[in-house]
């Protein structure tokens, strides 16, 4: 039965060469809940890129409609030029690891990374020295040389993804898709496994998805960060884009610390509450608008000068800074603010300020 | 004082209790398997080595040893596929009623098996709803080793299918996936990747229903005929000693069906572990 499999899909694409993947206009719903409302994203050969967003954005969804696991509903997947929605999940070719590892628990580490090679049909299977001398390359890559024979029960869970991922590249996929591949493992175990997943795919160089809701992975890992949010995506860009000049407010509060005020934009300038703060508008239309500007970002204005007043509601402790919330205007909106630790006023007291990094998102 | 504290403080444990617990379950297993089993031994050497050797060598109990392994072996080989057949539509699939045959497999617990003996005997004699059917096509169920099986399979049905249901429950569907991307078709990820996970509980299952078969006396002898040398299990065989006042003749065939059964119970327990020490925390 199985050798009567098609052995030539794909043949065109050379197997692991890294290939471009063109995602148009795809729609997924879950009976009448839809879960994904129309994304269009291209994807270069060689890409690492995240998906990013909450619970519910989608993105794993869109990760398994790539992989062949979930169709969607409407929509089109390239890989490399040629359509990927007629191939199974078995022909499509993709690398696929999950939050929790799955690996195979009855088959020593070995075993498992060999599996993807063992099931192929006798034709194309690689011969039994070749399958050894490829797991044991791939032991190698991902640094776990000499446990071969060890079960996944017997090693800790940074080994245990580590094995996910030498068993996702042995079948030479020409896509990989990582599920929240660090979600499972604490933090110090997680910032090593970063820097390496970086480092093994700068030298693999296959184009790669992963989904995370760490934004700071994101942006440290990523070579462009698709931020999603409810089944759309908020905005594409390289990690200095979505941080600097996120797209919206959603974005501006998903990635990093926020503050938001709502403001009016009069003549291309800031107001608030009816007082000018000297801040540009940045193109946003006259009209209601909201500020959003990152606790870090901003400057005491000793007195007089234009500036958001507020009283302290809070102060704590934040890293190298002091961090206090305010509440500001007549309708006591919060906001955070960070000063210098040396700082030092009270709840009740009045603070002056002004960012000097903003956004203006009309409403 | 201080040396009474110290004592205190060094017995206390976060599960107390230990002590007493197992002497309740020394006495309680004592009282309860042990010494009736026990007696048994004695029982069946009062008669002398002699007496001993020729009932055990006696074609009939042979016969009847022979038919009460080979049945029960059978019947629990059939509940093996098809309770894992059950487990998985149970598991795997939503659909109308599943609740319903999810209760009904519990049945043949429930019901006194005198009652499931007689209905089945009833179905399956060849005037019977089924019997009726089969009795042209020359196949007999009824009186003959085949009704023994059913009866046994009756019986042992529920016991794969519940020591299975919980392991494929708590079996990742990520697994399966995970081997699909990788190239394997469903055949393969069935044969190497579920199949292994299950086979400590399949073996559990397989174990309780040949156990529970090789005992079972009450629906067996409704169905099966009973003629010597055929149709005659050995706990029917023992009754008949009993009945003759052989209570040396009984007790020695039991202890012959304790050791077998024991012997059969420990090979599959001595697989079972070494599976699980391969499989890790299954």
């Amino acid at each position: 039965m199985n050798a009567i499999t098609p052995i030539d899909k794909g043949a065109s694409v050379a197997l692991g060469a890294p290939i471009d993947v063109t995602i148009e206009n795809v729609q997924k719903a879950f009976g009448d809940t839809p879960a994904l409302h129309g994304v269009s994203l291209d994807v270069k050969a060689g890409e690492l890129v995240a998906l990013l967003g909450p619970s519910g954005s989608g993105k794993t969804t869109l990760l398994r409609i790539l992989a062949g696991l979930d169709a969607p509903t409407a929509g089109r997947v390239l890989f490399g030029g040629d359509d990927a929605l007629g191939l199974s999940v078995q022909d499509r070719n993709v690398g696929f690891v999950f939050q929790h590892y799955a690996l195979f628990r009855h088959m020593t580490v070995f075993d498992n990374i060999a599996f993807g090679l063992t099931v192929r049909p006798r034709g194309e299977r690689p011969p039994k020295a070749e399958i050894r001398k490829r797991v044991l390359h791939l032991l190698d890559l991902v640094q776990l040389s000499g446990l071969d024979k060890r079960y996944p029960s017997q090693l800790s869970g940074g080994q245990r993804q580590r094995v996910a991922l030498a068993r996702a590249l042995a079948i030479e996929p020409r896509v990989l898709l990582l599920d929240e591949p660090f979600g499972a493992l604490d933090a110090q175990v997680r910032k090593d496994l970063r820097r390496w997943l970086r480092e093994i795919h700068d030298q693999t160089g296959h184009t790669t998805f992963f989904v995370t809701h760490d934004q700071e992975e994101a942006l440290e890992l990523a070579d462009r960060v698709v931020v999603m949010s409810k089944g759309r995506i908020e905005q594409v860009g390289t990690p200095d884009e979505i941080y600097d000049a996120p797209a919206s407010p959603f974005v501006f509060e998903f990635i990093g610390e926020s503050s938001f005020l709502p403001v009016t934009v009069v003549d291309g300038a800031v107001q608030l509450d009816g007082q000018p703060l000297d801040l540009a508008a940045l193109g946003a239309p006259s009209g209601t608008a909201t500020l959003g500007f990152r606790p870090h970002d901003v400057s005491i204005v000793p007195d007089g000068g234009p500036a958001i007043t507020g009283t302290i509601v809070t102060e704590r402790r934040h890293g190298g800074a002091r961090r206090l919330e305010l509440e500001v205007g007549p309708d006591k909106h919060r906001v955070e603010i960070d000063m210098a630790v040396d700082h030092t006023r009270l709840p009740g007291g009045q603070v002056a300020f002004r960012p000097h990094r903003w956004r203006v998102f009309p409403r | 004082m201080a040396a009474t504290t110290i004592a205190t403080v060094r017995k206390s444990s976060v599960i107390p209790g230990f002590g007493l617990a197992l002497g309740v379950t020394v006495t309680y297993l004592g009282l309860i398997v042990l010494i009736p089993l026990a007696g048994l031994f004695w029982r069946s050497a009062s008669g002398g080595l002699d007496e001993f050797i020729r009932i055990s060598t006696d074609p009939r109990t042979l016969a009847a040893l022979r038919l009460s392994f080979t049945t029960s072996f059978v019947a629990a080989l059939v509940n093996l596929v098809f309770g894992m057949i059950l487990a998985w539509i149970l598991v795997r699939y939503e659909f109308p009623g599943r609740r319903l045959i999810d209760a009904v497999i519990d049945l043949p617990f429930a019901l006194p098996t005198a009652v499931a003996g007689i209905a089945l005997t009833t179905l399956y004699a060849p005037n019977g709803w089924i019997g009726a059917w089969l009795a042209p096509l020359g196949i007999r169920i009824a009186y003959s080793q085949a009704g023994i099986i059913i009866a046994l399979i009756f019986i042992g049905l529920p016991f794969v299918v519940r020591s299975v249901q919980p392991v494929l429950e708590d079996l990742n569907r990520e697994v399966e996936e995970v081997a699909a991307t990788l190239g394997a078709n469903r055949r393969q990820t069935v044969r190497r990747v579920v199949m292994p996970a299950l086979w400590p509980a399949l073996l559990t299952g397989f174990a309780l229903a040949f156990a529970r078969a090789v005992g079972e006396y009450g629906s067996v002898i409704f169905i099966a005929g009973n003629s010597p040398y055929k149709t005659e299990i050995a706990p029917l065989l023992i009754v008949i000693k009993l009945e003759e006042f052989s209570y040396s003749g009984a007790t020695t065939i039991a202890v012959l069906m304790l050791v077998a059964s024991f012997l059969i119970l420990l090979a599959i327990n001595l697989v079972q572990a070494w599976s699980r020490r391969r499989y890790g925390d299954v």
